[in-house]
């Protein structure tokens, strides 16, 4: 971020220029002055698409904020006042509703990405962990905004979660009651929720500062995987890839706003207008689709599961297990870096990867459906042979394929890949 | 001044061990002072005086009839009391010996066998079990079923099946007359 100073003639910017150089950083950050490479494809638009959402995430938010009540009394009134009453409120809370929903497509695709393009590869490593942190902040931070309308999903999801903790050997239940501020959860835990879902957005925010001050150091990867040679390589961000990304823009709004306009239940559950009660489990406790693959993972562990009981029993009990492995099932990402030896980035010359990539993928999807599902078989069954499958392809299948399979041979440079397919076309 | 101190006395070293340890001390000292100062912004997510003071419940038991159940609160929790019927107070003995994930005697979670109270908090994940209607189903052990996870308890509320780790609480409660319970 930082970059070569820019000479302005206008005496106002020459004036702010030499005092806070604000304008050269803007240009060295995201305008002509930052090299990217030529031959980013759309798979590249999902990181700005994801900065235009949080921003959408902040502001629909506090407006939000201005209406909602965050007490158990009138929490669902609120909300609810919201929908009928407040100009445009409706509008409002669809977009946040829906924003959420965005965030995560967004973003999981940008880290399938970045998992297909190999760029979490040195010397990417830190911007991917770090990404990794952004992602668990967004899940901290959906989680408790879910809490705040105070349905009974939002209750009933609020309970289980948080009763996760109580897993924790000795000091468990210390635990939940210290997040709860109470014996179950209730008041207390409403207004703690909202605080920290008004900050965590905000968190994110840094993180992503700094998630972006580590890709401008080395800058984008890019479908080839291979490294900037020179100037030849790179085009200007702008106005190359700005309007690239505007245009991405316009067909990500046209898709969530078909949502906001025309589903706007569509992600939601039912069973969240009707207002909480705590004598009352729903039959049927689903979480928000985002989550439902790591909820898979946490079901999965039951004392009659094979692999609970011939290798981890002895250590901890099941619903210990199923939390650690929940956990485990998204911090693993983090040492993708590690656990991928291969020095190819891309796996357009990995066959063999890319295979097992599009498994990967699939196996994802299964977990979510099967996360959706009630804990019956053969759903069960199926759950733990996916869970299993999950932490195969991280701890055995990506380590060998990487280490042993024959990959292509990436072209000399960008520029030698572009003006080769210029010249055949 | 470290350097006047030292070449006065000859030996830096001296001079030199003394400023380390007063950087040491007082560092050491911040140190502390600083994580102490955090406690507070710990502690005031615990269950705050109002919260803790709600801690108990007198509960009337004369209308439940033998084989019904009815549900209390007691600090936002519900609270299950069951009047067994014989065969329920007879399947639950029986079973003491079989094999379970947290041995219990029936003897052991009640006071009065006819009365069965426990708090009805799924000890998996938190969900509120199903068996308190004559309609609930109640599970392969006809007692309790926790649809969330399928969760079976049998007529002592202990833990047969399914993923949750312990038998269903006995609160703490004593009799403050024949039908008549203090919760808590
Ligand atoms: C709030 C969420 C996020 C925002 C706003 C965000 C933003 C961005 C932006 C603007 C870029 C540059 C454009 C691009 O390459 O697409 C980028 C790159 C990148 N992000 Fe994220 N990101 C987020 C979350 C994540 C997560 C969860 C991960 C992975 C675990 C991740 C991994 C990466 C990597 C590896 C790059 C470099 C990609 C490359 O150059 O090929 N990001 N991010
Ligand atoms: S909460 Fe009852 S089985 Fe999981």
């Amino acid at each position: 971020m930082s970059g070569s100073k820019i000479e302005f003639k206008n005496p106002v910017l020459k004036w702010v220029e030499y005092r806070l150089p604000i304008f050269s950083f803007i240009d060295s950050s995201v305008g002509s002055g930052y090299p990217t490479p030529r031959n980013l494809s759309y798979w590249w638009n999902f990181g700005s698409l994801a900065g235009i959402v949080l921003a959408i995430m902040v502001v629909t938010g506090i407006v939000l904020a201005m209406h909602y009540t965050p007490h158990v009394d009138y929490a669902f009134l609120s909300v609810e006042r919201i929908m009928r009453d407040v100009n445009y409120g409706w509008l409002i809370r669809y977009l946040h509703v829906n924003g959420g929903s965005m965030f995560f497509i967004v973003v999981y695709i940008h880290m399938f990405r970045g998992m297909f393009f190999g760029s979490y590869k040195e010397p990417r490593e830190l911007l991917w962990i770090i990404g990794v942190f952004i992602i668990l902040a967004m899940m901290a931070t959906a989680f408790m905004g879910y809490v705040l309308p105070w349905g009974q999903m939002s209750f009933w999801g609020a309970t289980v979660i948080t009763n996760l903790f109580s897993a924790v050997p000795f000091v468990g239940e210390g635990i939940v009651q210290w997040l709860w501020g109470g014996f179950s959860v209730d008041n207390p835990t409403l207004n703690r929720f909202f605080s920290l879902h008004y900050l965590l957005p905000f968190v994110i925010f840094a993180l992503v500062f700094v998630h972006l001050w580590a890709l401008h150091e080395h800058k984008s990867n890019n479908p080839l995987g291979i490294d900037i040679k020179g100037p030849q390589d790179t085009i200007p961000f702008h106005p190359y890839y700005t309007v690239k990304d505007l245009y991405g823009l316009g067909w990500f709004m046209m898709f969530y706003l078909f949502f906001v306009f025309f589903a706007p239940d569509f992600f939601g559950e039912p069973d969240n207008y009707i207002e909480a009660n705590p004598l009352v489990t729903p039959l049927h406790i689903v979480p928000e689709w985002y989550f439902l693959p790591f909820y898979a993972v946490l079901r999965a562990f039951t004392d009659e599961f094979w692999f609970f009981s011939w290798f981890m029993s002895w250590v901890m009990d099941a619903k210990l297990a199923g939390v650690v492995a929940m956990f485990a099932s998204v911090l693993i990402i983090a040492l993708l870096p590690w656990l991928d030896g291969n020095k190819v980035r891309s796996m357009r010359f990995r066959p063999l990867s890319w295979m097992f990539f599009l498994i990967f993928i699939a196996d994802c999807i299964l977990l979510g459906y099967i996360g959706a599902m009630t804990a019956e078989e053969p759903y069960v069954t199926i759950g733990q042979w996916a869970t299993l499958y999950y932490f195969a392809h991280f701890l055995v299948i990506v380590p060998l394929v990487s280490r042993l399979e024959k990959t292509g041979q990436p072209p000399e440079s960008i520029a030698a890949a572009v003006t080769k397919k210029t010249e055949e076309v | 001044m470290t350097d006047t101190a030292s070449t006065a006395s000859g030996k830096p070293e001296e001079g030199e061990s003394r400023r380390d340890f007063l950087l040491l001390a007082t560092s050491t000292v911040g140190a502390v002072g600083a994580t102490l100062a955090v406690w507070p912004f710990v502690d005031q997510m615990n269950p705050a005086a109002d919260t803790m003071a709600l801690s108990s419940t007198e509960v009337d038991l004369s209308p439940i009839e033998e084989g019904q159940s009815i549900t209390a609160v007691w600090r936002g929790k519900p609270v299950f009391l069951r009047r067994r019927t014989a065969a329920e107070i007879e399947q639950a003995t029986k079973d003491d010996s079989a094999s379970m994930p947290d041995p219990q005697t029936d003897a052991a979670r009640v006071q009065k066998p006819e009365w069965l109270i426990m708090v009805g908090i799924c000890t998996h994940l938190g969900c509120i079990p199903l068996g308190q209607k004559a309609s609930d189903p109640k599970g392969e052990f006809g007692g309790w079923f926790c649809p969330c996870h399928g969760s079976h308890y049998d007529t002592s509320g202990r833990i047969r099946k399914g993923p949750a780790p312990k038998n269903l609480l006995v609160p703490p409660y004593t009799f403050v007359g024949d039908e008549t319970i203090r919760i808590g």
